[in-house]
């Protein structure tokens, strides 16, 4: 119930501007630029609390995240996982779906395109390798998320619950294969295979970038076309926002959600082997980047638009790797970056909330 | 003081009996430009069963509202105990001793009988469970009630659970018990029982108000019978002339006060000008004993059996909930059948889908106009192709043809009058009424042979009902079918040509819409079981 209701309230806050007029535009920047700049403000303030000077670690992250090259290849790299991460989010937030189990169908992805790549490398060209180990890792993640959608979509469990304890069972699954199954001896630390720099996504213009980018951004893009601009995507969208709306009008509702689901885990298990082949080269046990929720919030300050969420991906990639730099360099814990993020989101809701209010007072 | 004045002017009518406990004197209550209830006047006395009958939107359920404090009154006085009083809040109306068991039962249905019955008092009390079991003792011997303080409310049966809520009102020293269509959702025996129980509560001194729609009820343990029609007070019969009466011709004369044409408001009252139907032919579609279960403690269908021909109106008449929407559903494809079988233009339809169906030209216009017809949050144009997402020429290979779109919107909203600022305007944000006219438009688009509306004008104002009436009478006379369903009564008796009456999953009758045929219908629509002639 809560969950269509809440996207509901996001899809509507989406459409709104279209139906207004040009100021809408501006209104919305000053919406979202607005809190940021609160934001950074306030996080200014727990620095100097922290007896860190904010100017020099707001100075450090932009330096070491942007305006230095391999700085901002670093977050260039960075944002293609990410923002496969997002594409299936969208796709899910979108359709109706809190698929909250990213970080399992991640893993899992990401795990199993470890230990393929490395095997199937002997038999196969690299091409077709790094093809191969791409498509296990997204079967994966659906694999992953069908027993959620199933349940949620035959007999109505919500998959709130589900996906986060698939992803609970996932994190742990994976974490199970690289120390038992995919085991590479020749290291003490339990690891799988690596896989070789050359045998890796190719780079890209000769910098540090890889091919993942380009991936991460194909998936943002389609998606958003596809949400924005097909039947498809409208027929998802239909049942996100009024499923019994969707029921009426004859669509399979029940079909469509377990769709939505394959699609959204599909593209985070992908995002699992864009991290792993074109980044990590092998997994590392424990290892969990735990981009889930890092994503999460970036795709709703976008509001669940693809194009601005390649922006805010890239925000944050900049301020996850020079905030791990300015972590070192100033003596802030690198989770620093988590708080703006969650400061960002909190004054975000109220603005918007504060806004709405005011818009349905102006109406009436 | 001013409550002495008032009652210094008796009324004109001799009163042998008591001075009422809760008297209504010209109540009044509009919304927005629908009267709820106007110039209504009512007693009700210690010792008496007072029953409210009236169709749906008689107005009962506002009335009822005023005296729980749910509502205020525009006009008019409630006078409690000779005195004029506002209840304010329904913890007002409980602390008079007016107290309410409605239809859905008001319990937590985690907590147990005991637990619901201490809510409400201060939280810094300690819970009185003793005191408790020893009201609940004496009140359980008064009035032969059997309740279990210690089960969990929500194993026990409906009955069982109004039971409870009687007790609480007891405890809370109520005068007043208002039972809004309690028997609703009852069993033959429930109803039964309850029945009993109300007349052991009017004996120790208390009075009740009883609304229902069926007859029988109303006759066997009311005591003084009001009613209701259009928000106003049409007749009352007193309990010495209730007595008098022999059951035909008390159901007679209720049946004449619920459903005789009383209004000369100049609306089409008339009737239709009746086409004859060519019924020689095949029908159109013909539904053969059908069986659909009810969800979750609603009323299911039972072996309907239908035919309607194409040209003809079909009025389906019938108290909201008697199963008219599971028909509607049923030929739309939204609900699978238990039993029986549908054919539409000679073809069997019952492993069809909604889109397949849609396509034969079976079109269902649903009451629900928000939440099942339409996403609010999209634009008019994408709700207007709700049903047609993907198909040429707004879509190409999947694609979205926005141009098309938006060209077959603009079109759609002329030549339909639906008042929005503008084709990508949410379609939530319009009126209920041109939110209906964008429905009826989507409905009535491509190759329609059949159109079912259920309920088209609820909740519409006076011009928006009038328009959406000549609708559906032009939807007729252009040769296609139509399926009328309706809780008003001369909304149906206006645009059919034949009425079939729904009763408690059935059909109670199918009539010919002739001259006399509102007080049969109104007859079948409160129970058959007592119909006449």
């Amino acid at each position: 119930m809560n969950t269509g209701e809440a996207d509901g309230n996001v899809i509507a806050a989406v459409d709104a501007p279209t139906a207004e007029d040009g100021s809408g535009v501006i209104h919305i920047l000053l919406l979202t630029v607005g809190p940021i700049v609160l934001a950074l403000v306030i996080s200014g303030a727990l620095l100097l609390i922290l007896g860190v000077n904010p100017l020099t670690y707001y100075a450090v992250v932009l330096e070491r995240g942007l305006f230095t090259s391999l700085g901002l290849e670093q977050s260039i790299t960075r944002m293609g996982p990410l923002l496969l991460v997002a594409a299936g989010l969208i796709v899910a937030f979108r359709a109706g779906i809190w698929n909250l189990g990213v970080d399992g169908q991640f893993l899992l992805g990401a795990v199993l395109a470890a230990a393929s790549a490395p095997a199937l490398a002997h038999a196969l060209p690299p091409a077709l390798v790094l093809l191969a180990s791409a498509i296990l890792a997204a079967i994966v993640g659906v694999v992953w998320s069908l027993l959620p959608a199933l349940l949620r979509a035959y007999h109505g469990v919500n998959e709130i619950i589900t996906t986060l304890m698939m992803t609970f069972l996932g994190t742990s699954l994976a974490n199970v294969l690289v120390k038992l199954m995919f085991l590479d001896p020749a290291t003490t630390v339990p690891q799988t295979r690596t896989l070789p720099v050359d045998d890796r996504l190719p780079r890209l213009f000769g910098t540090t970038i890889n091919a993942g980018l380009l991936i991460g951004l194909l998936a943002i893009v389609g998606v958003q076309i596809m949400m924005a601009h097909t039947a498809f995507g409208l027929k998802l969208r239909t049942v996100g926002a009024n499923p019994v709306a969707a029921a009426h009008a004859g669509l399979p509702v029940a079909w469509l959600t377990v769709l939505v689901f394959a699609l959204s885990a599909g593209l985070i298990g992908l995002a699992g082997a864009v991290e792993v082949l074109g980044i990590q080269g092998n997994v590392r046990a424990d290892w969990n980047p735990a981009y889930g929720l890092a994503v999460i919030p970036l795709v709703f300050l976008a509001r669940l638009n693809g194009y601005a969420a390649i922006a805010f991906v890239f925000l944050f990639s900049v301020l996850s790797i020079g905030g791990e730099s300015a972590a070192r360099r100033v003596g802030v814990p690198t989770f620093f970056t988590l708080v703006l993020i969650a400061l960002i989101m909190i004054i975000l809701a109220t603005v918007e909330y504060a806004d709405q209010r005011a818009r349905a007072g102006r109406a009436s | 003081m001013p409550a002495d004045t008032l009652m210094a002017k008796p009324h004109a009518r001799p009163q042998p009996l008591a001075a009422p406990l809760v008297a209504l004197r010209g109540i009044g209550k509009r919304f927005a430009n629908v009267v709820a209830n106007e110039s209504i006047d009512l007693e009700l006395r210690a010792g008496e069963v007072h029953v409210l009958l009236g169709e749906n939107g008689a107005g009962k359920s506002t009335l009822v509202a005023l005296l729980s404090g749910l509502l205020q009154p525009d006009a008019g006085q409630i006078i409690v105990d000779g005195s004029p009083m506002r209840i304010l809040s329904p913890g007002a109306a409980l602390a008079l001793g007016i107290g309410t068991v409605f239809q859905h039962v008001m319990l937590s249905p985690a907590l147990t009988v005991a637990e619901n019955l201490l809510l409400g008092q201060g939280w810094w009390r300690r819970p009185a469970r003793a005191a408790l079991d020893q009201a609940v003792g004496a009140i359980a011997r008064d009035f032969g009630l059997n309740v279990d303080l210690d089960a969990v409310t929500g194993e026990l049966s409906l009955g069982e659970q109004q039971q409870v809520e009687i007790i609480r009102g007891l405890l809370r020293q109520t005068r007043l018990l208002i039972f809004d269509e309690s028997t609703s959702m009852l069993t033959p025996q429930g109803i039964e029982e309850l029945g009993a129980l109300m007349r052991r509560l009017v004996e120790r001194g208390l009075a009740i108000v009883f609304i229902t729609h069926k007859l029988d009820e109303a006759r066997r343990f009311g005591d003084r019978i009001t009613v209701l029609r259009l928000g106003r007070k049409v007749g009352e019969i007193s309990s010495e002339r209730l007595e008098a009466l022999d059951d035909a011709s008390a159901h007679q004369e209720i049946v004449s006060l619920m459903f005789e044409t009383i209004k000369a408001t100049g609306e089409a009252v008339v009737g239709k000008e009746r086409k004859r139907v060519a019924m020689s032919g095949k029908p159109l579609l013909e539904l053969r004993d059908i069986t659909v279960t009810g969800q979750s403690g609603s009323t299911g269908i039972e072996a309907i059996s239908l035919s309607v021909w194409p040209g003809e109106v079909l009025g389906i008449a019938g108290i909201d909930g008697n199963g008219q929407k599971l028909i509607a559903e049923a030929i739309a494809g939204q609900r699978r059948l238990d039993s029986g079988k549908i054919t539409f233009g000679g073809i069997a339809i019952d492993n069809l889908d909604v889109g397949a169906r849609r396509k034969l030209g079976i079109r269902y216009l649903t009451d629900d106009r928000l939440s099942e017809g339409s996403v609010a949050a999209f634009a008019v144009s994408a709700n207007l192709l709700l049903k047609e997402i993907g198909k040429e020429p707004f879509w190409s290979r999947g694609f979205t043809r926005t141009a098309v779109i938006d060209v077959h919107a603009n079109a759609q909203v002329k030549e339909f009058d639906v008042r929005t600022p503008s084709i990508r305007t949410p379609i939530g944000k319009l009126s209920g009424g041109n939110i209906q006219k964008a429905l009826l438009a989507r409905e009535l688009f491509g190759d329609a042979r059949l159109v079912i509306f259920s309920k088209p004008t609820y909740g519409l104002d006076y011009n928006n009902i009038v328009t959406s009436r000549r609708r559906i009478a032009e939807v007729g006379a252009r040769g296609i079918a139509v399926i009328l369903i309706s809780t008003d009564l001369e909304e149906i008796l206006a645009l059919s040509d034949r009425i079939a009456v729904m009763s408690r999953g059935r059909i109670a009758g199918i009539l010919e819409n002739t001259g006399d045929a509102r007080l049969a219908v109104g007859g079948l629509m409160v129970g058959g079981a007592l119909e006449h002639g």
